[in-house]
């Protein structure tokens, strides 16, 4: 009987910070069970033993912001059977993405000692502005745990157990009680994706939205209850949604109404 | 006095004899669960001794708001409700109902038995109480019984306490639901507290109720301390900080289905799902089925779910009620017409709940006052006129 073949397993990097492929390093319990299912075929990361494309499942992490990248990830496009975006760069632009909303060209001559050497694109934008993804898997960082449910999907080919409810589902499931109605802090909790588990609020924190617009955000009535009824200043609304996921649409048009409202 | 008390009988433990009540329960194995101050809230969670009570602390609701408070005195019970109710540990947010092991000639399913703690729940209100009733009519008295619901209800211990004062998103009158405990509680405290006193008249509502108090140092309650008690519960009555007009609830929600206000609280609702999470009648769940990575294993979750979530209503090629006020309305109409067909009550005690955690505010209360002062029907006979 033949073997069974063990699908090959590729993580890309794009610009970003690695905390999310380090999620997969960091999986310890289940790293070697993963490591049992997949053949690690590409981890630059992990090892230096590489195997030649094509690849069954490719994790890409990180946005595009220069045109060698731009044509880098069409290259990985094709080489992949399946391609699963991981983390709010690769999902959204990133933090990096704030360039979007201003001249590229003014940080660069802020932040380097020799402007010339640069050469990057106008923007920072999410993987699936330029190829077609299969999946998307949200966070700053992602949860381990969930990037070991996607991996799990794919190879028992079913779809992942991954929630796009508000993260307050979760606080109320832990039992967290409600740091925006008892303590009057502002949250974006009933906006945002679900995912961390509800970190921020467990210890007394907003969430500051790391995961995301979750499937039916209501930024308007949200922020105009922060600033209303909380007193949040317009300017720090802005600053709120200009986060990890700044361009996510639901969130970049919540900023720009602010900003616009100026 | 040591002997056992009678059932309808009502007896005096004095606020130094509180103690004992707790004691009683522990020696019998219950776990305690009764109100403690956590996070600056008053929450449900597990207590040890009666100074884990919220001795002199209160609680200030308003749609949105919730802030824990300093009182003038040392009441253990002088504070209005929890952020949480009873539910999450009578219906547990999240559970294993199976695990199953790939076989040679199939799988094969170890069923997850019912493992709840014995719980004495200390201070249920009266709304409360009754919301557990509902949840008793939806998991155990119909054709289906969920048997961790049903283990865990059937063994717990109920020491409900009368409210000494109604919150401002109380409404419980208005659904005949309190604030006075009429039933299904072992024991109903009412706190009485004033400057030389301290104590509690205790109604005993079940042989169960009546072995506790046995074991405690009481005395008997003389009539007009009774009255004494029944009138704090009365003023409460009449302190409600919102109004819910129920008459003809059911088919004013039916014939209101196009109203215009569902568009309105559409703009505002979040569709966090937080006002479900807090109902202590909301019942709904969804099941997780999870493999190991060999596809060896597998084990079924089952988790709190809601109305307000899109997956909630994905059937072929989308969700039902995508819009916001599709949801809102949907749940709404659940509590105050839907239920009455399914369940025979309303499916709302008046808690309030709905109307503090609602991080941006939106009031059940104000939302039928609205529909109702619009109502179409109303609107019809306007125009023939």
């Amino acid at each position: 009987m033949l073997k069974k073949h063990k699908p090959k397993l590729a993580v890309w990097k794009f610009a970003s910070c690695d905390g999310c492929q380090l999620s997969l390093l960091d999986c310890e319990d289940e790293l070697l069970a993963v490591a049992g299912a997949v053949e690690i075929a590409y981890f630059p990361e992990a090892s230096r033993a590489t195997m030649r494309p094509p690849y069954d499942l490719s994790l890409v992490e990180g946005s595009i912001t220069t045109a060698h990248d731009a044509e880098r990830i069409q290259d990985i496009r094709r080489v992949s059977k399946s391609l699963i975006t991981i983390g709010a760069c690769a999902t959204a632009g990133g933090i990096q993405s704030l360039r979007n909303f201003a001249d590229v060209q003014d940080f660069i001559n802020i932040v380097y000692a020799s402007p010339e050497y640069i050469n990057t694109l106008a923007t920072s934008t999410p993987i699936a502005t330029h190829v077609f993804v299969d999946y998307q898997l949200r966070g700053c960082p992602i949860n381990k745990m969930q990037l070991v449910e996607v991996i799990n999907a794919y190879l028992n080919g079913r779809k992942p157990n991954i929630a796009s409810h508000s993260v307050c589902i979760e606080c109320k499931r832990r039992g967290t009680t409600c740091v925006m109605v008892a303590h009057g802090t502002p949250c974006l909790g009933p906006v945002t994706h679900a995912g961390c588990g509800a970190i921020c609020p467990a210890y007394n924190r907003g969430c500051y939205g790391c995961f995301g617009p979750m499937e039916t955000p209501n930024t308007s009535a949200l922020s105009t209850q922060w600033h209303e009824t909380l007193g949040v200043d317009k300017d720090d609304i802005i600053r709120v949604f200009r986060g990890f996921n700044a361009f996510a649409e639901e969130f970049r048009k919540e900023s720009d109404y602010y900003e616009s409202a100026k | 006095m040591s002997s056992t008390p009678n059932v309808g009988e009502h007896v005096i433990v004095k606020r130094a004899d509180f103690e004992q009540l707790l004691d009683a329960l522990n020696a019998r194995n219950y776990q305690i669960v009764g109100p403690t101050v956590q996070e600056k809230a008053i929450v449900y969670d597990e207590i040890t001794s009666v100074n884990d009570l919220p001795i002199g602390w209160t609680d200030e609701q308003d749609k949105g708001r919730y802030r824990l408070k300093r009182r003038a005195d040392e009441a253990l019970f002088g504070y209005v409700i929890s952020p949480q109710s009873w539910k999450k540990f009578l219906h547990p947010a999240s559970l294993r109902l199976w695990q199953a092991e790939q076989t040679d000639d199939g799988f094969h399913i170890t069923e997850t038995a019912p493992t709840a703690p014995q719980y004495a729940f200390i201070g249920v209100r009266a709304c409360e109480l009754n919301a557990i009733l509902i949840q008793d009519r939806v998991f155990m008295h119909d054709t289906y019984v969920d048997p961790n619901y049903q283990s865990r209800r059937t063994e717990a211990f109920i020491m409900a306490v009368n409210c000494g004062q109604a919150g401002n998103t109380c409404f419980c009158s208005s659904m005949n639901a309190g604030p006075k405990v009429s039933a299904g509680f072992d024991l109903a405290l009412t706190e009485i507290i004033e400057p030389d006193r301290h104590e509690f008249v205790v109604e005993i509502g079940t042989e169960l109720g009546a072995e506790v108090m046995g074991e405690v140092a009481y005395q008997t309650a003389s009539q007009a301390v009774q009255e004494q008690a029944e009138q704090i519960v009365t003023e409460v009555a009449s302190q409600m900080g919102r109004l819910l007009d129920t008459t003809d609830i059911k088919a004013l929600m039916y014939r209101n289905f196009e109203h215009p206000e569902w568009e309105n609280i559409g703009n505002r609702c979040l569709t966090c799902a937080n006002c479900t999470m807090v109902c202590p009648t909301c019942f709904c769940t969804t099941v997780e089925d999870v493999t190991d990575l060999t596809g060896q294993q597998a084990e079924r979750h089952r988790y709190w779910d809601s109305c307000f979530n899109m997956e909630f209503s994905y059937i072929h090629g989308g969700s039902v009620r995508s819009s916001n006020k599709a949801r809102y309305r949907q749940w709404m109409t659940h509590k105050l017409a839907t239920w009455v067909d399914q369940f025979g009550t309303l499916g709302c005690v008046g808690c309030g709940r709905c109307i503090t955690w609602c991080p941006v505010g939106i009031d059940i209360t104000e939302e039928v006052a609205t529909i109702r002062k619009t109502d179409s029907a109303l609107l019809t006979r306007l125009r023939e006129k």
